[in-house]
């Protein structure tokens, strides 16, 4: 439960404490209709007590407030489950207050039950709460017979987290392993088709067009023409700095485009035909990987003409 | 193409941003219930199940295949799963179709999902092994590229992505089904929003949605209630990386295109087709595969849309349902297309419906533009 607040000296010097408690609390006598509702509660039930008109009213009175009649002596079992009608978030609980976390007051109908009664609904934060919310209660270890059985009403099960998470051990194979190797030398190596005539980079061991064996190895330059791209303005944890231009690069040499970033120039100029060169990373802290390349810069040279139709223009 | 073919039953969910009320397999018994209910059969009555989706990662449900077995009613009868990228939904219906065509049954069920809200497709299609550089472009920074290359070919001015993008949500609005709905959807709203992968911007991208789409197939002697008679069926792939791939306009489509053209008889189809539920994700991909698919000569595409052509009032409606750029249950959305197709041609397409409509494309495509499946349907049989 929360902790009384801390008694502060008097602010002011004619300024003083004043408190008034009943010693012990105040007495109450319940009365047959409250008193079942409490005893039940003791059991961890909830009961409403039916009128004259057939309505259950939970909490239950002695009478029914639409008419002034007496209720019938008929006492029925509602809920547990409730659905939420209106709320009110709560963001700094008071002393008093059955959490000691934000928390909502919410009027809950339980299942069964023509009236709403008002309770608390712990739901970690107002976005989870809305009109038609279904909840449950959370009963306390030990019960007395109060309202307070329950500590608070918590939304019902609507979605668990799955943590799925595989973990591999990933070894290049032969031909990205002899890349590899070369970019560690700052150099991009490519593999060229004999049947095809067309050279691939990265280096690959098999041609995706005739799949015949790649047997040539060929070293293309890193220099190259940006045949298209995008500029990415979406941000992301893993991504370079947004905007970045995500590039597809004819390297001089290769028959196919490779993807990479541009850099070195504002995103909005970059052009479709630029020249670029690879920013390599000095030798002493390459890894052996594509993260060698820094990314690609403007050579200066005049644009490419895209228009006569680039190998693998457009890829 | 073997036995006769029939679609009798369509059944779909309102797609939407987070379906929280239902499971998976909640999710696609809504749809396949209704199918079947469109069809006038139960479980009872369907002889095989062929489920579509795209990467598990997706849900990180792996094969999720066995795990909705019983959910679609396939307790003892043969259950498949296919999966070929974006372009599942549409190879799904093909699959299915092709166990009748070949003989095999008489009554499948087809049921593709997806729902997104259960991650994040971006993570999902951006797990880079080590050794690389990560660029984290997700599919839109993907095709942005070579939306690119087809502006500066065709030299298309740039508002054509606007106009697509407000003619599907527009159609949208008709179609009940429909995830996004933005009523006063105009040019400018579409213009005035930011580039995300330029030279897309947000509102020429498609939604990431929960949803699934079932239909219900049938032979010739099975048929109940009113059919989408299968005239062609057709799928290609080609690698991603070769030397000298045309990106803009995938030579898989055209070959894709020109199959199930002559499967059907179709020598134009601009003239021949009444309407057609085609794949765009993003809005420019409208006028590139108006050219991939032969309804408009290299680098022309985009001038019918910009005629209007493509509207719900043109001469060759393109996505009256409102498209991928409406409702994007990724392994759905390609099944959505072909469902749409049937639905028109057995005007059943409700307030979106294409006035007299006889034969309907559906089509799909994913990876990297690598995998398409078409079909053409009519309500004349074959």
């Amino acid at each position: 439960m929360p902790s009384d607040p801390p008694s502060h000296p008097p602010s002011h010097p004619l300024e003083a404490r004043h408190v008034l408690e009943f010693p012990g609390g105040y007495t109450r006598s319940t009365g047959p209709v409250i008193g079942r509702f409490l005893t039940e509660l003791r059991d961890r039930r909830i009961v409403g007590v039916r009128t004259a008109g057939a309505r259950v009213l939970v909490p239950p009175l002695e009478y029914d407030p639409d008419t002034g009649e007496a209720v019938t002596g008929e006492y029925v079992e509602v809920g547990p489950a409730g659905t939420v009608q209106a709320w009110a978030w709560v963001s700094a609980p008071r002393p008093a207050h059955p959490l000691d976390r934000p928390f909502a007051w919410a009027t809950i109908r339980l299942d069964g039950a023509d009236t709403a009664l008002v309770h608390a609904v712990d739901a970690g934060g107002p976005k989870a709460m809305r009109p038609g919310m279904r909840v449950r209660p959370r009963w306390r270890d030990r019960t007395s017979g109060t309202i307070t059985d329950i500590e608070c009403f918590v939304p019902e099960v609507t979605m668990i987290t799955a943590p799925i998470r595989t973990e591999y051990r990933v070894r290049p194979g032969a031909a990205l392993t002899r890349f590899l190797e070369r970019i560690g030398d700052g150099v991009l190596l490519g593999g060229r088709c004999a049947g095809c005539d067309q050279v691939y980079v990265p280096y690959r061991t098999s041609c995706p067009a005739c799949g015949a064996l790649i047997e040539e190895e060929r070293e293309v330059a890193d220099t190259g023409t940006v045949t298209t791209f995008a500029i990415n303005n979406l941000p992301d944890p893993r991504a370079p700095e947004v905007p970045f231009v995500s590039a597809y690069i004819l390297l001089d040499g290769a028959d196919i485009p490779m993807i990479a970033l541009v850099g070195g120039i504002p995103a909005h100029e970059v052009r479709q035909g630029m020249r670029v060169r690879a920013v390599w990373v000095p030798p002493e802290e390459r890894t052996m990987s594509m993260a060698d390349i820094r990314w690609f810069a403007p050579t200066g040279e005049p644009d490419a003409d895209l228009s006569a139709g680039t190998p693998g223009g457009g890829a | 193409m073997g036995e006769r073919c029939a679609v009798i039953g369509v059944g779909q969910t309102r797609y939407t941003t987070k379906r929280l009320d239902v499971s998976i397999a909640g999710l696609v018994r809504e749809a396949a219930q209704r199918a079947l209910d469109d069809a006038g059969l139960t479980f009872a009555d369907i002889d095989a199940v062929v489920v579509g989706k795209a990467p598990d990662l997706f849900e990180g449900v792996m094969m999720p295949e066995a795990y909705l077995a019983d959910a679609l009613g396939g307790a003892g009868k043969p259950v498949m799963r296919v999966h070929t990228a974006g372009s599942v939904g549409g190879s799904t219906a093909l699959v299915g179709a092709s166990l009748i065509q070949g003989g095999v049954h008489d009554r499948v069920l087809v049921v593709a999902f997806e729902k997104q809200s259960e991650s994040n497709a971006t993570w999902a299609l951006s797990t880079h092994l080590p050794f690389g550089a990560s660029l984290v472009v997700g599919a839109g920074g993907y095709f942005a590229p070579h939306i690119r290359e087809y502006m500066r070919r065709s030299g298309a001015p740039d508002h054509i992505g606007a106009l697509v993008a407000v003619k599907d949500r527009r159609n949208a609005l008709k179609n009940p089904y429909a995830h996004l709905r933005i009523p006063g959807i105009d040019r400018a709203m579409v213009e005035s929003t930011p580039m995300l992968w330029e030279p897309i911007r947000y509102l020429e991208t498609c939604p990431s949605s929960d949803g699934a789409c079932a239909i219900v197939l049938a032979s010739e002697k099975a048929v109940t209630g009113t059919p989408a008679w299968i005239h062609g069926a057709a799928m290609r792939s080609e690698p991603l990386a070769r030397a000298g791939r045309e990106t803009v306009s995938p030579q898989a489509g055209k070959d894709c295109a020109a199959d199930v053209y002559r499967q059907a008889g179709i020598s134009d189809p601009r003239r021949d087709i009444d309407v057609a539920e085609v794949y765009v994700p993003f809005s420019w991909y409208e006028p590139m595969w108006l050219e991939n698919l032969g309804f408009a000569p290299e680098n022309e595409g985009w001038k019918l849309t910009e005629a209007g052509s493509t509207a719900l009032d043109g001469d060759i409606p393109w996505n009256p349902s409102g498209g991928v750029l409406s409702s994007n249950p990724i392994g759905a959305s390609g099944l959505i297309r072909f469902a749409e197709a049937a639905l028109q041609v057995r005007g059943m397409a409700g307030e979106h419906q294409v006035e007299g409509a006889a034969t309907a494309l559906g089509h799909a495509y994913g990876g990297g533009a690598q995998f398409f499946a078409m079909w053409i349907v009519s309500n004349r049989k074959p």
